[in-house]
């Protein structure tokens, strides 16, 4: 809760600047809206927190949203009974492709960088293969309603959005989490403790799967088909965790932290929409944000001064 | 050459040194002894310039200076050796010693002058192991030290700082540095000589100067005070007999090897029996490490036999009830930005035991842990402090079989006794410990029995409280 502290101070500020432009977003209405549109970057954030607190990366999580999104659309093509044994194999699949990463990563030791990367170019590759570049099929109207539909005036995904912030939350505080921190922290005397390093890795992996999963299916319904649904989303659920301080390289901050790092991103872009700034700047505003959130978390020193290498250079 | 007048500074309002005084002649080893946190390292920092001093003055040869960066103490003539090298594995020994400022002639790199000034130096300190050009990465230890004084010679350095140069050295290595030492002294450079081995304080200082909670206690001729009042004057109180008395007699066996070996070791044979501490000898490359970590699944043993069982993983070991105190508690003990309880719980919830958990507090009391604040960040305890965690990380699990590698390297006095104490009253309540260090006489005032390791096999045993001179005999593998 503490480390979470300035990432939400920021994001009350954000939400204070889009209600003073636009006080619809004080109504409930105005402001479930915003949550729903922030839902699926929340939860990608979550399954990427995972694995970046383990000292990792997952670049593939975007190009598997626009996959799953895909598969559903065609799997699906309108037929109402298809939804929810689509809706299982969306999930198997996510499991699936953090596992292959997973292991692909601790157990022939390829960094997660590159293992990553590659899972991002087969699955767009095989998205373009599959589809040749336009999307076929429909999905179901049971399938669209958790992006779109709502229990009474609370959208689908809002809720499916805490539950899921619950569980990471619970997580993080289990011994997974623990275990998981310390494996990012430092995985050699995690391992000499007896943490099953690799395991509680390619369960991270597994993590940011499944929100991709859930996050497509909430795009799916929210966005619609095509094929560019989960572009850049890696990016920018990888922005939004160090947004929140989560430090790369593993082994620190909170996955409240991730989530509200998400809120203010998505908090960013809505205001850049309001003052009439092109959507085609959120690269960039990501870009500039990645970039100075590293430096901050780099120039922070502990008030124990701890010489790196090149002090010494420079002393004898 | 160095005088130093009430230098004082503090760190975001907490103070760490006060009104410290030290004048350093040229030719003198000059040791500084103190807890850790004491202020030593904040003093040399201050020394070499990394640090500004916020009050106080410093005049090198009656001339007042005020170092702003490193390379004005380093333009000064002094310079800094610290624990960890600082030098580049691939490159070649004169390489290293000129990094930064290499000599050119006509726009390239002088390679012949550099590499006959290096082995110039070289001569100088009666070094001929090794040349200018051979790759660091092939030296040891005791050499890559030698190549850290040669660049600090070749600045013309007056004043060299050393932060634990034995530290990582074997005991047959620390020679060649009280040798370097003594070259460096006949050429006039002054030396202060930072180390928790008081032996070598005796050894090689002329004088030393006390540091205690950030004050300066005393600074005496080395001849005029002898180890037991040095150790009171920087604990502030008399330790007494150092060594907590010897149990009375071991009980059942906990853990035995029959003719045990893989890659590093052969032949072992070794009994640890409930109550009894076991010291481990051996000289550095002897196996030592290596067989705490076949014992405990980590490297495990590939030949003979290991009762009750062999482990094949950490978590074998760790579900036999063994434990292991890692020798580096920074690269393998401990998650350092987490927290004291996170890593006094480490293993406890690593193999899922629901042991433990709710006596934390009781725990980090036990290992007198001070103060027992379980949220604060490991990285911020001292070296003694981070030790106690990670004894209570084992301590969840009431291990059976405790191995400790080094337990008290780079822990300082007052640390060590309570470390030393309690390693005692787990053996006392039952449990089977094996220890290894390479300070002789923590392994004779501890151990019950003595086993010597000599190139991955057993040189012999001795019973309790052998001489140092007979340890050495068999490590070293000299004719008794």
């Amino acid at each position: 809760m503490k480390r979470a502290l300035p990432i939400l101070a920021v994001l009350v500020v954000l939400l204070a600047a889009i209600a003073v432009a636009n006080p619809f977003f004080l109504e409930p209405a105005g402001f479930l809206a915003f949550l729903k549109r922030a839902a699926p970057l929340v939860i990608l954030a979550a399954g990427q927190y995972f694995v970046i607190v383990s000292g990792e990366f997952d670049l593939s999580v975007g190009s598997l949203v626009t996959a799953e999104v895909v598969i559903a659309a065609r799997l699906i093509d309108g037929d109402e009974s298809a939804t929810w044994p689509v809706i299982a194999l969306l999930i198997v699949i996510g499991l699936l492709v953090g596992l292959v990463n997973g292991v692909v990563t601790t157990k022939l030791r390829v960094p997660s960088f590159i293992v990553t990367l590659g899972m991002l170019l087969i699955l767009s590759g095989a998205v373009f293969l599959w589809t040749g570049g336009a999307p076929r099929g429909a999905l179901s109207e049971g399938f669209r309603v958790f992006g779109r539909g709502g229990l009474g005036p609370v959208p689908w995904s809002v809720l499916i959005l805490l539950a899921v912030g619950a569980a990471a939350i619970w997580l993080m505080r289990a011994d997974f989490g623990k275990t998981l921190m310390a494996t990012g922290d430092n995985e050699r005397a995690a391992a000499l403790s007896g943490v099953r390093v690799d395991r509680a890795k390619i369960f991270a992996f597994m993590l940011s799967g499944l929100a991709a999963a859930v996050a497509a299916i909430l795009l799916g319904g929210f966005a619609g088909v095509s094929a560019q649904v989960g572009q850049g989303l890696e990016f920018s659920a990888i922005t939004a965790v160090v947004l929140g301080g989560v430090v790369l390289g593993g082994g620190r901050g909170s996955v409240l932290a991730a989530m509200a790092g998400a809120f203010t991103l998505e908090a960013l872009f809505t205001l850049l929409n309001l003052y009439g700034i092109s959507g085609a700047l959120e690269f960039t505003v990501q870009g500039v944000i990645i970039i100075a959130a590293v430096a901050a978390g780099a120039i922070r020193l502990p008030w124990k001064f701890t010489p790196r290498k090149g002090d010494a250079h420079a002393a004898s | 050459m160095l005088s130093m007048r009430g230098i004082g500074k503090s760190f975001l309002g907490v103070r760490v040194l006060s009104g410290v005084d030290l004048d350093v002649t040229a030719g003198e080893v000059h040791a500084v002894v103190g807890e850790n946190g004491a202020g030593k390292s904040t003093l040399m920092k201050i020394i070499c310039g990394v640090h500004a001093p916020d009050e106080g003055s410093i005049e090198i040869d009656g001339r007042p200076v005020s170092f702003g960066h490193p390379l004005d103490a380093q333009r000064s003539g002094i310079a800094i050796i610290y624990q960890e090298f600082n030098l580049l594995p691939e490159r070649t020994v004169a390489e290293n010693v000129f990094l930064g400022r290499e000599p050119v002639r006509r726009g390239l790199v002088d390679r012949a002058a550099m590499e006959e000034a290096t082995a110039r130096l070289l001569d100088e300190l009666g070094e001929d192991s090794f040349g200018p050009r051979d790759p660091v990465k092939r030296l040891s230890v005791a050499q890559q030290q030698v190549v850290e004084i040669v660049k600090a010679l070749s600045i013309d350095a007056r004043l060299i700082v050393m932060d634990e140069p034995s530290a990582a050295l074997a005991e047959h290595e620390v020679e060649l540095l009280y040798r370097l030492i003594g070259r460096l002294r006949e050429r006039g450079v002054a030396v202060v000589y930072i180390s928790h081995r008081l032996r070598e304080v005796f050894d090689l200082a002329d004088r030393v100067t006390v540091l205690k909670d950030g004050s300066r206690v005393t600074t005496v001729p080395i001849g005029e005070v002898s180890s037991d009042e040095l150790i009171r004057l920087m604990v502030g109180r008399d330790l007494g007999t150092y060594f907590p008395p010897r149990s009375a007699g071991a009980g059942e066996v906990r853990l035995s090897l029959r003719a045990a070996g893989n890659h590093k070791l052969r032949d072992i044979d070794l009994e640890l029996r409930a109550g009894e501490i076991v010291g481990i000898a051996g000289l550095q490359g002897s196996g030592r490490s290596e067989l705490a970590k076949a014992i405990f699944g980590a490297e495990p043993f590939t030949a003979g036999e290991m009762t009750p069982s062999r482990p094949r993983s950490v978590r074998e070991g760790v579900a036999m009830g063994i434990g292991l105190v890692t020798e580096d508690r920074k690269a393998e003990g401990l998650a350092l930005r987490q927290s004291v309880r996170d890593n006094a719980l480490l293993v406890a919830r690593a193999v899922g035991g629901a042991k433990g958990r709710n006596g934390v507090r009781d725990l980090l009391e036990r290992v007198r842990l001070s103060p027992p604040r379980q949220e604060q960040e490991v990285r911020y305890l001292s070296g003694g402090n981070q030790q106690k965690v990670v004894l209570a990380k084992w301590m969840t699990m009431a291990p059976r079989v405790l191995l400790f590698d080094e337990p008290t390297r780079g822990v300082d006095v007052g640390a060590k006794a309570a470390i030393h104490d309690l390693m005692r009253e787990l053996a006392n309540d039952g449990m089977a410990i094996m220890m290894i260090s390479s300070e002789l006489p923590e392994l004779i005032g501890m151990s019950d029995r003595i086993v010597v390791l000599r190139d991955g096999r057993i040189a012999g045993t001795l019973p309790a409280g052998p001489t140092e001179e007979a340890i050495m005999r068999l490590a070293a593998g000299e004719v008794a």
